[in-house]
């Protein structure tokens, strides 16, 4: 089959002014140009996450001269860092906001997948929202009625078709969403990090319903943190550092590119002293994690079967009471425990930890599954008397390895933890 | 990189996003394509309408009875405002039921960006559709409500009421195009304004409720001299209402050069409002 271009992105930038950002009220806009009058920063200013940052003229780059071509056919994988520019590249292909200069190019009809359930009214029953969400979504009513059994169908709530969707499970709705995006036919979908919603079995089947997009000619991009997903996905890898095209090739190399530099960056390490996630009624005792590698370098990607050091630090002198023990807990992304670790399992009692220091935890089993996981953290003074916890304190990720060494490499579908097992064939005992 | 330069010709392209198009390219052709989208925003504001609530559209037919009564009550029975010599009930239904139409779709209208941002940040279709869809959805609302008045009209007719509707009555049409065209018109410029400025969603309230006092709704054009009915003449919605009053009750100044006036008002404030829109759209995710 000839290559033919159908996305062709040409020297797109996008720019953000200090002033253009979160600008609300009048009364916000007269107190930012008195700041700036004064000479003060801009007491509005928002700042954007990893990768991203003003220059001296005030402009923050979503992305800076990117050229990017895809052809018919092809499943283009885009990974980067928060705030890198992957979500501004999707946004102007999908027409959501303008490129400040350059321009895109697209052949054929576009559908784009930022979130699942756009405009759903919870009023309306299942049937009623095929029919709006496949309009907004660009779908003529005639086509939406071509394939209402398929969409019905694939989300699997035949039996709840004329069910207002406020009634509907979480999992249903998101099922029911997806499936009328999978089903609009366009020429180009773009995809942003759908994929991480419903239950492993759906996951599947929406990889599967983006695979066979592609297969019949279509062109899909997909921005996704999940390095499994676009490595089996994916025919091609972009990946996107501070708004420009950093890497571009075989899935499988870019995503080595894109660990290496994560590597090389602070992501493996949160500040406690001020975590969004402090459970309520706790005291900030604990003040930092650290994610470790086994020579002792900060980093958030662990390869499968890698050994995984979780550094606290925490200063607990104020407590009156002295402390007891320190815990870590692993969380999956979809929200399972795998396990967790504390001082009162490594010694019998009487339990006892330093009032102030760093306690390091290094995990040598199980292996983890490919996947991003939660690291929880707490203090207590007792087994049952937690004094400091702070939930999803920092998150890693494990990529695959073929840790089986039989070229089977598992998917985070595969669940949380890679279990190792002996097989045994016993071909007489079946005949009995 | 793999990236290469396209192989086929500018012109098999589709769809060219560019940082900036010509002031004037409304694109209605896209909208025109998404008249089964706006088709369905009307239907569903209608039928979740009727689902939310006990009383669903009966809420059509109380809000203007109580607005009425209340009118009757404070401006006929204690401020004894003249009514042209019409029932005041009919006079201030007439008043009530052509400024609410045009309110609503104002203050609805000018929603537009804030309370859509969600569903505009991830999908693109011509924003155009939600003010369209709403201007149209509240037009049901109107229907109900006209059709309430009118049952009232036949009751005082029936009655032996000097109540006169006659030809001008006709003219309803263009007179619900036309405020159609003036709420959608203001709400457009507010809803464009207030992506910047978030004061205006609360002037615009406070604004269209001073605004009812500038147009005849609980007096007669007739009753109004001097500067005052300069001013009030200046308002574009004087002559809806003054030529609705007319057509249906009989009474009302009904002047061709003041719809005339109201009509080219109409035209330059959606040119004007379109233009608005159509810049604030394409970087209002920026803003929010």
């Amino acid at each position: 089959m000839s290559a033919e271009t159908v996305i062709s992105v040409e020297a797109v930038s996008k720019k953000y002014r200090l002033g253009m950002i979160s600008s609300g009220t009048l009364h916000e806009d007269l107190s930012r140009g008195w700041a700036r009058l004064r000479g003060k920063p801009d007491p509005r200013m928002k700042i954007g996450g990893h990768g991203s940052g003003f220059d001296e003229a005030g402009l923050l780059w979503a992305l800076r001269d990117v050229d990017l071509h895809a052809e018919r056919g092809e499943v283009l994988g885009v990974i980067g860092r928060n705030g890198a520019g992957k979500s501004t590249l999707l946004k102007i292909l999908s027409r959501v906001t303008a490129p400040s200069s350059g321009q895109v190019k697209l052949k054929g009809r576009l559908a784009s997948l930022l979130e699942v359930g756009t405009g759903f009214h919870p009023e309306l029953t299942g049937r009623d929202n095929i029919y709006l969400n496949g309009a907004i979504l660009g779908m003529s009513r005639r086509e939406v009625t071509r394939r209402f059994d398929e969409i019905v169908q694939f989300a699997e709530v035949e039996e709840f078709v004329d069910t207002p969707v406020k009634r509907y499970s979480s999992g249903m709705y998101v099922r029911l969403a997806f499936a009328v995006a999978a089903h609009i036919d366009p020429d180009i979908l773009l995809v942003d990090e759908v994929l991480a919603v419903g239950d492993a079995a759906f996951q599947r089947k929406c990889i599967g319903r983006m695979g066979a997009v592609a297969s019949e000619g279509r062109t899909v991009l997909v921005v996704s943190h999940n390095m499994a997903t676009i490595d089996s996905l994916c025919t091609r890898c972009i990946l996107i550092e501070r708004g420009s095209v950093a890497g571009d090739g075989q899935p499988a190399a870019v995503i080595r590119q894109y660990l290496e530099a994560a590597d090389a960056a602070v992501e493996g390490e949160a500040s406690l002293v001020e975590h969004e996630h402090r459970l309520p009624g706790m005291s900030s005792y604990l003040t930092r994690v650290r994610l470790l590698n086994a020579d002792g370098q900060v980093t958030s990607t662990y390869v499968q079967g890698a050994q995984i050091v979780v550094e606290i630090a925490y200063d607990a002198s104020e407590c009156a009471l002295p402390l007891a023990g320190a815990g870590i807990i692993v969380t999956g992304a979809s929200g399972a425990r795998v396990g967790g670790f504390n001082t009162y399992m490594a010694q019998a009692p009487p339990h006892a930890v330093p009032q102030a220091g760093v306690i390091r935890f290094t995990i040598k089993g199980p292996c983890f599954a490919p996947g991003a996981f939660w690291v929880t953290v707490s203090l207590g003074t007792h087994p049952r008397n937690l004094v400091d916890k702070v939930e999803h304190a920092l998150g890693f990720s494990v990529l695959p390895r073929d840790i089986y060494e039989t070229g089977y490499l598992l998917t985070p579908e595969d669940g949380v933890v890679a279990f190792s097992c002996e097989v045994e064939y016993d071909p007489a005992a079946g005949l009995v | 990189m793999r990236s290469k330069a396209p192989r086929t010709g500018a012109d098999d392209w589709t769809q060219t996003i560019r940082p900036k198009r010509h002031w004037w390219d409304l694109r209605l052709g896209e909208l025109w394509n998404a008249r089964e989208l706006v088709a369905l925003f009307v239907w569903r504001d209608f039928v979740s309408l009727y689902k939310q609530t006990i009383l669903g559209p009966l809420w059509y037919v109380v809000q203007p009875l109580l607005t009425t009564i209340v009118f009757t009550i404070i401006f006929g029975r204690i401020a004894k405002l003249s009514t042209d010599g019409m029932p005041q009930f009919l006079f201030y239904m007439a008043g009530t039921v052509v400024w609410s139409y045009f309110s609503t779709c104002l203050t609805k209208t000018s929603q537009t960006f804030i309370a859509n941002a969600n569903v505009f940040g991830k999908v693109y279709f011509p924003r155009m559709a939600v003010p369209l869809s709403v201007v149209l959805s509240t037009m049901i609302g109107f229907l109900i409500q006209f059709l309430l008045f009118c049952g009232f009209v036949v009751y005082y007719m029936v009655t032996g009421t000097a109540v006169q509707p006659n030809a001008y009555a006709l003219l309803l049409p263009v007179l619900v195009l036309l405020m159609a065209g003036l709420g959608l018109g203001f709400g457009v410029i507010v809803s464009a304004l207030t992506t910047r400025y978030r004061d205006l969603q609360y002037l615009v309230v406070f604004g269209t409720q001073l605004a009812m006092y500038l147009t005849p709704i609980v007096y007669p054009l007739s009753s109004v001299h001097g500067k005052l009915h300069l001013l009030v003449l200046a308002n574009p919605m004087t002559s809806i209402v003054e030529t609705f009053r007319k057509g249906f009750l009989g009474v009302g100044d009904a002047r061709w050069t003041m719809l005339a006036y109201t009509a080219v008002f109409t035209v330059v404030l959606l040119l004007v409002g379109s233009l608005l829109f159509n810049r604030v759209e394409r970087t209002f995710m920026d803003t929010v």
